[in-house]
């Protein structure tokens, strides 16, 4: 199993046409993902090397049973291209973008719970999710994922998520999903969206969790994982050394006053049960271990 | 981006927010010019991004124009906790009956609005925080609601403020949420939110912190950029596109992806070393990026050897070899380099860098590898 998308997730590209939206469209269709449609109201009617494009989501939907997007729209079109997925009845949308203003996140993730409960958003700034031989939405490189899990990841940060996917299938450890939830301030999906999914997924025997400094979403999922999750997680803090008061690149990695810090995110981990990796290498033992035992 | 005083000053002002009259001056006969504008007497304020002004001597009174030139001169190249002043806000005196606090910010674990209000303004809202919790009024504000004025009046009553600021204090905040969300603020606070005697609100000082990611609808921010407190090497990336942040250590780091950076700032920590810099290239990097990344680090002096850590996503090893290879021909590096490349393309990126390999530019295999050859390199 998996979580959010499988072999039957069909999936518009919002932005298909774009550079970014083509390579990684076309990137995710080669890998399995079924990419049956793009938008562009400009250029309704044409195709991206056979991926028929339409006016709006809508359209797309109806021709094609689209049931999730995936967004390459540039920062300024994210607010209305999430809203217009929405409307058009996509349960499961994936933003890629990045630098969307904090304002308009907020806006879309409100604005959805309360019109669109059952939609799941995830991102903005986010490489997407992927479940191995079945379906990738988004920029992961599929080729260093591994299918069959029993391990299910969920990442803050998009780099460090490809480290943790390399690490495991160095280690012959598959994954039943890998999702970026992206570092920005407002994420749709949050730690614990996933980690319950992975809690409630039978093939899902362990969990990979990686965060990183600045926000509670660290600790929320610590005092998540303490009082409802029977499966093991190993996780790993990115930032321990980063200074207070300094944005690190993510809009929301910053160590404000005593908040935020790699220490007490650790410590709050460790006391909910968790193995706390000190580097990204050492995720792959520590799952080694966890995984031989289970 | 943070904003200084007088820019959120001014910022509050566009929205109808009651600031006193005032002018910010970068020479003793601006600031009397700004004074004899303002109307006697007036407050000299150094213009620093650091909490403690006033501790530090540079928030000074003065009556007359021999004061402010006093004032002016002494505050002026002040160096206060490592920030020089270059510019000081002159405006008239306040006479003040009450101090609230006021602020509007992004509740994270909410993912709403949070607005706080407290009667005990003119401290460190931290302090309150801890000190008396229950001092400070919260309200959660749904950003597609918004705030709606009945809403706020309730919310004012249960800070119990003085009876006399109610109607002003409505007002203010009002225009405040105005500021903080049309104006695309990560933070707006007030602090102190002042009641005169004569029973007049106004802000008496002004903190805000600005969504970089929005500047594309603000083209007035532009006159900020050129008051940023960076330091030249900070300029210097910034204006290459950089996402750079100087440290103090002395290995130069270079990755691809804010995790991935801080958690190579981490593991370097780790083996021994410490990190001169904060360097993400971001997505998609190519060799022209890369080539900048090392001519940013290598202005800096303190760096005894430089780590290039990449995964490739969106970015490909061989674009990034390419960019280290040409940045070695283009200029003197003056610290060696250690490479580890994995991910996309990444046996090709290996290919091309293998046959510049030397002493000055060495492959790794993993990222704990890495760093610690930078490390052994930068402590010889």
């Amino acid at each position: 199993m998996s979580i959010f998308v499988d072999e039957t997730t069909k999936v518009v590209y919002q932005g298909l046409t774009g550079s970014q939206g083509r390579f990684h469209g076309l990137r995710n269709r080669a890998y399995g993902t079924q990419v049956v449609a793009g938008t562009n109201p400009k250029k309704a009617g044409t195709d991206v090397e056979g991926v028929p494009v339409f006016a709006s989501v809508a359209d797309a939907r109806d021709a094609t049973g689209a049931t999730a997007s995936c967004i390459f729209i540039p920062a300024p079109g994210v607010r209305d291209a999430v809203l217009e997925a929405a409307e058009a009845g996509i349960e499961f949308i994936v933003v890629i973008t990045e630098g969307v203003p904090a304002h308009d996140e907020a806006f879309f993730f409100n604005d959805l719970g309360a019109r669109f409960p059952s939609t799941q958003l995830l991102g903005p700034n986010c490489p997407g999710i992927i479940s191995p031989g079945k379906c990738n939405i988004g920029i992961t490189p599929g080729e260093i994922a591994r299918a069959g899990g029993p391990v299910g990841i969920v990442s803050r940060s998009g780099t460090l998520t490809y480290q943790a996917l390399h690490e495991m299938t160095q280690q012959g450890i598959g994954q039943t999903t890998c999702v970026g939830i992206g570092g920005d301030p407002v994420p749709g999906t949050s730690f614990i969206d996933c980690l319950s999914r992975f809690e409630d997924d039978a093939e899902t025997r362990a969990v990979i969790m990686i965060g990183e400094i600045g926000g509670s979403a660290e600790e929320e999922a610590a005092e998540f994982i303490r009082t409802k999750m029977s499966k093991p997680v190993v996780a790993y803090i990115a930032g321990v050394t980063a200074p207070p008061g300094k944005k690190m690149g993510h809009a929301g990695a910053i160590i404000s006053g005593s908040k935020g810090t790699a220490a007490a995110k650790i410590e709050a981990l460790e006391a909910a049960g968790c193995r706390v990796a000190r580097n990204p290498t050492e995720i792959g033992g520590l799952m080694a271990e966890v995984v031989a035992a289970l | 981006m943070d904003l200084f005083e007088y820019q959120g000053k001014q910022l509050f002002a566009r929205y109808g927010i009651p600031v006193s009259p005032g002018n910010v001056a970068e020479t003793v006969d601006d600031a009397v010019r700004a004074a004899e504008a303002a109307g006697y007497p007036v407050v000299v304020k150094a213009q620093v991004q650091v909490g403690g002004r006033g501790k530090a001597g540079g928030i000074k009174l003065a009556a007359s124009e021999a004061e402010v030139r006093e004032h002016a001169s002494n505050i002026l190249g002040m160096d206060i906790k490592g920030h020089v002043v270059r510019r000081v806000w002159v405006e008239r005196a306040s006479d003040i009956a009450e101090e609230y606090y006021a602020s509007f910010t992004l509740d994270r674990a909410a993912k709403q609005y949070l607005g706080m209000l407290s009667a005990e303004g003119g401290v460190e809202i931290e302090a309150v925080a801890a000190s008396n919790p229950d001092a400070i009024a919260r309200l959660s504000i749904d950003p597609v609601d918004g705030l709606d004025e009945s809403v706020c009046r309730a919310w004012v009553e249960a800070a119990a403020l003085n009876p006399a600021a109610t109607d002003g204090v409505v007002d203010v905040l009002g225009k405040l949420y105005d500021a903080y969300v049309d104006g695309d603020a990560d933070l707006v606070e007030i602090n102190p939110l002042i009641l005169t005697p004569d029973g007049r609100v106004h802000a008496l000082d002004a903190k805000v912190s600005l969504d970089e990611n929005a500047s594309y609808r603000h083209p007035e921010w532009d006159e900020y950029a050129a008051t940023q407190e960076l330091d030249d090497r900070e300029r210097l990336a910034k204006e290459k596109g950089l996402n750079y942040i100087g440290l103090d250590g002395s290995v130069g780091i270079i990755g691809n992806g804010a995790g991935l950076v801080m958690s190579t700032l981490d593991v370097v920590n780790q083996v021994g070393g410490a990190a001169a810099n904060f360097l993400d290239v971001g997505g998609g990097a190519d060799a022209a990026v890369l080539s900048n990344a090392i001519e940013v680090i290598n202005t800096d002096e303190n760096v005894r050897a430089i780590l290039v850590n990449i995964f490739g996503g969106i970015t490909r090893c061989d674009e990034v070899a390419t960019g280290i290879v040409a940045a070695l021909g283009r200029v003197a590096v003056n610290a060696p380099i250690v490479i580890r490349l994995d991910g996309t393309n990444a046996e090709e990126g290996r290919a091309i860098i293998a046959p510049h390999e030397s002493d000055r530019l060495i492959s790794q295999p993993t990222m704990l590898d890495a760093a610690r050859k930078a490390v052994e390199l930068a402590s010889r």
